[in-house]
């Protein structure tokens, strides 16, 4: 044990005197945390868009004031003519242009339907599709309101409701994401990249021809990483709730299960790795090519799982961040237990265990 | 070089041992005996089995068949009484550079299960002897080449080994660095430790009590430098080396 010890106090030595892994330790998460919370965000906030309003009569001025207040757009340009559309889009100031028909108003008196065209830059098409849908239900909510005296023969009307995130705030997104992104790396990264160094310092057969037993070495080289990870989730869920509102509605024991069986399959996988790379480059190499992308593309973290083609749905299947992030969104948001979350447990319990067994195997392989 | 033979009891008894990796046999039947105190080279081209041989030596991997004991443990069956009582030093010194001098000596110190006390006063003792005092609390990645040698050296005998297995030790040091390195393995030799070297320098070999010398998983020569020299026709083990490497042809 007082071997063990003194071994696991040397790895801390190694992370705490370098510079660039205390950095990749603690600076990457929360950098990554603010950039996926704040840059990649799916919510409309003061887009730029242009109106053309043909009619420019107190209907349209109604509409008009109702989308410029609410906080989604902010005008960028009034139009006079219909030549001038394309080459605002062309210049790229503007993400939607709304043009008002010739009379609206007396359109709308008389044949109670006028038109109003939205025309959206598709070269970003969910953002083109989410102001569309903005803009839509403004319109809509306005005629509601100021027809309300009107009934409109069979008409089917849909009251929508978005659960567990009211205000659709991409943060509930991410920053799960964030935490299975971050997990991975350190752990199964660094604990490769460690493990490789001292192969390639010569020290790894100093360890084996030492009484120090093949489990104590990975034990002492993990247990550290173990820690820091843990503190490194931490990090993300305060953050994720202080700065970004992103609720913890289920129990925290449940949630540092969770973080914790993730984390131990990282570890594992990042042993495997190990037991395959001799050098640092192809520790990194394989750890930042075969774990980052596949946890970023196809866990379901930035794309559905279910607008992908079966085959990468399928393939997704495999992917342990995918089930890590359906249970942490469970847990987070919805609030859920053991008794809905058991599947991803379970499911995360064998790709553990297959992966030690895995690693144990090859590391014997390799002593022959 | 007379041999130095203090005590004739063998440390290291090697009886027909054999290393097989499916079809292809790695150690063919090797048979010889270190005893206590002596320094004896290994030699042999890469792929001659040497790397394989040694880590059985080291307990490292289970022989396929034939004896072997060292320090009076069983190859088979007390691997890890074997790794308790050898010391190992490889050809990249194989130091924590990123840890002073002192915290890499409390490192192995407490790998081998030394106690504090006793660490810290052979601690005190080796760094006074090996002139490194004032270098205690320098990260060794600063330290000349020279002296990363001898402080691996010291470290492999921290816990006083019967044996000690230095695998190419002089890798990349200057000759003049590499005599004073072998000054070191004398006095550790006359204190009765057992000195089990492999080298790609002939002039190390020459310093060595006993030589053997393996080819495609055999040992082909085995004797004092002298002898074989004269068995040789040669004068230098240089010319050992080459005939022998003839020979084979």
């Amino acid at each position: 044990m007082d071997q063990l010890l003194g071994f696991v106090k040397k790895e801390f030595t190694h992370i705490f005197r370098d510079s660039r892994t205390m950095v990749i330790l603690f600076g990457i998460p929360i950098i990554q945390l603010m950039l996926f919370g704040y840059v990649i965000t799916t919510e409309i906030k003061d887009a730029r868009i242009a109106i053309l309003d043909h009619s420019n009569d107190n209907v349209t001025r109604e509409i008009k004031n109702k989308i410029l207040s609410s906080g989604y757009f902010r005008l960028e340009a009034n139009l006079i003519q219909d030549n001038e559309i394309d080459p605002i889009f062309r210049k790229g100031d503007v993400k939607e242009v709304i043009v008002f028909e010739k009379g609206f108003a007396e359109n709308l008196e008389r044949e109670g339907k006028a038109n109003i065209q939205v025309i959206a830059d598709a070269s970003d098409p969910n953002t083109a599709q989410m102001l569309f849908n903005y803009t839509n239900g403004i319109v809509q909510d306005y005629t509601k309101k100021k027809f309300a005296g009107f009934t409109i023969p069979l008409q089917i009307k849909s009251e929508v409701r978005m659960l567990y995130n009211e205000n659709m705030v991409g943060a509930f997104m991410y920053v799960p994401g964030t935490m299975a992104l971050i997990l991975m790396l350190i752990s199964a990264m660094m604990t490769s990249i460690t493990i490789a160094r001292e192969k390639e310092m010569g020290t790894m057969e100093i360890l084996l021809v030492s009484p120090l037993k093949a489990s104590h070495i990975i034990l002492g080289k993990v247990a550290p990483y173990l820690l820091l990870s843990l503190i490194d989730a931490f990090v993300v869920v305060f953050l994720g709730n202080v700065v970004f509102g992103v609720p913890i509605r289920g129990s925290l024991f449940v949630l540092a299960f969770l973080v914790i069986l993730y984390i131990t399959m990282a570890l594992s996988l990042g042993i495997l790795i190990s037991t395959v790379a001799n050098s640092q480059q192809v520790a990194l190499f394989i750890s930042g090519f075969a774990l980052m992308l596949p946890t970023i593309l196809l866990s379901g973290f930035i794309f559905p799982i279910e607008n992908m083609p079966v085959p990468l749905q399928i393939l997704s299947n495999f992917m342990p961040p995918r089930w890590f992030i359906d249970a942490l969104k469970q847990v987070m948001l919805k609030g859920n237990g053991f008794a809905y979350i058991w599947p991803n447990v379970l499911i995360l319990c064998a790709m553990t265990l297959f992966f030690l067994g895995l690693s144990v195997k090859k590391f014997r392989l390799r002593l022959e | 070089m007379d041999v130095i033979t203090s005590d004739n009891k063998p440390i290291i008894q090697v009886k027909e041992l054999v290393k097989k990796f499916g079809s292809f046999t790695a150690v063919d039947h090797i048979s010889f005996e270190v005893n206590k105190g002596e320094i004896f080279g290994f030699l042999g081209a890469n792929g001659a089995g040497k790397t394989t041989a040694i880590r059985m030596l080291c307990g490292l991997l289970e022989p396929t068949s034939g004896a072997l004991k060292v320090a009076g443990f069983d190859g088979y069956h007390q691997r890890e009484a074997i790794k308790r009582n050898i010391g190992y030093m490889s050809q990249k010194f194989s130091l924590y550079e990123d840890l002073t001098v002192y915290e890499n000596f409390r490192l192995y110190a407490g790998i081998y299960g030394i106690p504090r006390k006793e660490r810290i006063k052979k601690t005190d003792e080796l760094l006074k002897k090996l002139n490194l005092e004032e270098s205690r609390n320098k990260l060794v990645a600063g330290l000349p080449l020279g002296w990363k040698q001898k402080l691996a050296f010291s470290l492999a005998l921290f816990h006083q080994p019967a044996v000690v297995f230095l695998d190419e030790p002089s890798g990349g040091v200057d000759p003049l660095t590499r005599r004073t390195f072998w000054d070191l393995i004398y006095e550790v030799a006359h204190q009765g430790i057992t000195i089990f070297v492999t080298t790609h320098y002939m002039d190390e070999a020459e310093y060595c009590n006993r030589v053997a010398i393996m080819s495609e998983g055999k040992i082909v020569a085995l004797d004092t430098p002298l002898a074989l020299k004269e068995q040789y026709h040669a004068d230098s083990m240089d010319g050992v080396f080459l005939k022998i490497a003839r020979n084979k042809e």
